[in-house]
């Protein structure tokens, strides 16, 4: 045994500090509030996992929990392909390319909850633009009383404001890929399909992997936009689950109840990006 | 197979070229012809790599026309030209196996599938790639990947010819010896045209029967190993082939030949004859270390010249001479006498080369082009 090497520790002190207040410490008074029902100071009883079962069986949640799978899958279906073709389609020099760059960059520069307000006006049917247009053209479109037309809505905010973040991660990279390659693709003939399969999604994996899993992770936390734009309805049409909990939460103050029900939520973020992860890196390993 | 012409051609990476200076190629005319092996060897930046991509149709030249089999081929692009590329770093689909890889150019032509597994394996046998066939490409070593690279190129029969881009920079010095051996062995075996880019005179002379000299844009000789080591056309060829390479020195017409300080060089009457034709001309003479006659003493016909310095190199020495003000490279095989504070040179005629503006005076070497 080394004794002397233990005083390096001392060193690692400050990030250790950093990482408790800022992750640790939070984390552990969720788990605290999960296990017990507190209702003040000295009145407090230790549950157990009765909160976690509580939790667990709640048809409501259910139902929100499927509504938030439902669409960060269709969110990840329509924004991960239209970025990429977005990005293939874009110029790559001159001055053209320094203006696309900038257009698609204005929907990530806006507050959420603008974002929110923008499309609640622009899709209503009496003074918004989409709303009153469709209406006229007698396509009848109303989202704060059709389920469909919500839905519809909240996913084509969602494309709206967050395609541009995977176009701008494969426009980057696709640059890095070196022209050599293209070449070498045009004197073996490669059709424009073969490249785009065998040179370009190859190269584009690591981007697309950091692409995938933001849009999972934020769209399954997703809850300004909907909130603004729909208030989660008609009915319970498009509550999503952070909404549902911060109804928990907030609304009837059930902390117990909604500290268990976010450590589940948590768990099943870590899951499915380690999924993501594990699948999309799985062929790298296996020679 | 094919014959490649070059006609007329220049290219300029600038869009409106004003000089000599923004031409990455100057105007020249060249052919390679149908199924030899071809070096273009010069320093980096001449204009090699610019050429292959001409040729194999990635750039389009600003000027002039490149012929395959006296068809224009300008105007069609490269997957219509039938040439296969190699490049300086390994390209391999990554997410394809080795097999996949090869297979790659002959599924884009739509060859059926018995007929493509006939060619990749003829085509690994000869690039000793049997064994890693079934691995994926992106798991392979530079060198392994490189083969990969080049049996895209050669296990397409359709090929024009193939166009070698420094290929074997990458490459561990003792498989360079190797792949080389092998490109040569391919060229014979197919007798395809082939045309191999590289910096190094040695790689260019072991793989090449003709050797194509570039030297700012330019083609600046054209000829076999031999023939640039023994009447190089340009200085720079007798500067760039050879190991040191060609004496150049400055010198002076004078009567009967020419001079450099006191000491004259007599030429023989055509050419003094062709000297008195160009008075301006900046005259230089060259002689390779290897052709320099050193003798064992004082002798009616020598020069007396001051040993500088001796350089053992294991089978030959070169030393540095100073004659007459002029330092002078001469290399001495093993056995020969190295002399002592003094020495005793001649520069036998045959070997004594004369450049006017830097070009050879005299009887072209064949094939040169000035």
């Amino acid at each position: 045994m080394k004794v002397h090497n233990n005083k390096a520790w001392w060193l690692v002190l400050p990030v250790f500090l950093l990482v408790a207040f800022s992750a640790v410490v939070p984390m552990m008074t969720v788990v605290n509030y999960s296990v017990q029902d507190i209702f003040d100071h000295s009145t407090r009883y230790f549950v157990g996992v009765d909160w976690y079962k509580q939790v667990l069986q709640d048809t409501r949640l259910h139902e929100s929990l499927l509504r938030q799978f439902i669409f960060s899958t269709c969110v990840l279906l329509i924004e991960i392909p239209l970025g990429i073709a977005i990005a293939l389609c874009m110029p790559t020099k001159g001055r053209m390319a320094s203006l696309v760059l900038i257009v698609l960059a204005i929907p990530l520069l806006i507050p959420w909850n603008v974002v929110g307000t923008i499309w609640q006006i622009f899709g209503r049917a009496d003074i918004g633009l989409l709303g009153w247009s469709l209406n006229s053209l007698g396509i009848s479109y109303n989202y704060a009383a059709n389920t469909s037309d919500a839905w519809v809505t909240v996913l084509i905010m969602d494309v709206w404001h967050w395609t541009s973040l995977v176009a701008l991660l494969c426009y980057s990279g696709l640059r890095a890929i070196p022209d050599v390659y293209y070449q070498a693709a045009r004197i073996d003939r490669a059709s424009d399909w073969a490249v785009f399969r065998h040179i370009q999604l190859p190269k584009l994996k690591s981007v697309l992997l950091i692409a995938v899993m933001l849009r999972f992770m934020d769209s399954f936390m997703i809850y300004t936009e909907p909130f603004v734009l729909t208030g989660g309805g008609p009915g319970n049409a498009t509550t999503f689950l952070s909404q549902t909990l911060t109804q928990m939460a907030i609304g009837q103050f059930d902390l117990g109840p909604a500290a268990a029900f976010s450590l589940v939520y948590f768990l099943i973020i870590l899951l499915v990006s380690w999924l993501f992860y594990t699948a999309m890196t799985h062929n790298d390993k296996t020679r | 197979m094919a014959e490649i012409r070059l006609r007329n051609l220049a290219h300029s990476y600038s869009r409106s070229p004003s000089g000599p200076a923004d031409y990455a190629i100057r105007e020249m005319d060249h052919v390679w012809e149908q199924g030899g092996a071809y070096a273009l060897l010069g320093p980096s930046g001449c204009g090699k790599s610019t050429l292959l991509n001409i040729i194999s149709g990635l750039l389009s030249p600003s000027h002039g026309e490149v012929q395959f089999d006296g068809k224009v081929v300008n105007a069609l692009p490269p997957e219509q030209r039938n040439i296969a590329q190699v490049f300086q770093f390994p390209v391999v689909y990554d997410t394809m196996t080795v097999f996949d890889n090869l297979a790659f150019p002959l599924r884009n032509q739509g060859m059926n599938e018995a007929k493509v597994l006939a060619k990749v394996n003829e085509i690994a046998e000869v690039l000793e790639l049997h064994p890693l066939l079934r691995r994926r490409a992106s798991n392979l070593t530079a060198d392994e990947k490189q083969k990969v690279s080049m049996g895209r190129g050669l296990v397409r029969d359709d090929v024009s010819a193939i166009l070698f881009d420094e290929p074997l920079t990458v490459i561990d010095p003792h498989l360079k010896w190797k792949l080389r051996r092998k490109l040569k062995q391919i060229h014979e075996q197919f007798n395809i045209t082939m045309v191999y880019v590289t910096h190094d005179q040695l790689e260019a002379s072991t793989f090449a029967d003709k050797i194509a000299v570039m030297y700012g844009g330019q083609i600046v000789q054209f000829g076999t190993p031999r023939e640039l080591f023994e009447r190089p056309s340009h200085t720079f060829v007798g500067y760039f082939i050879g190991s040191p390479g060609m004496n150049l020195i400055d010198v002076q017409p004078c009567a009967g030949g020419v001079r450099f300080n006191e000491t004259v060089l007599p030429l023989s009457s055509a050419l003094n004859q062709q000297v008195a034709e160009m008075p301006a001309a900046k005259l230089k003479v060259g002689i390779r270390p290897e052709f320099i006659h050193v003798w064992d003493g004082p002798n009616e016909d020598a020069l007396c010249a001051e040993v500088v310095h001796v350089e053992d190199l294991g089978t030959y020495k070169i030393i540095t001479l100073r004659l007459d003000g002029q330092l002078l490279k001469v290399r001495l095989q093993e056995d020969q006498v190295v002399p002592q504070q003094q020495a005793y040179l001649s520069f036998p005629a045959q070997w004594l080369m004369l450049y006017a503006d830097d070009i050879l005076v005299g009887p072209k070497a064949q094939g040169g082009q000035p």
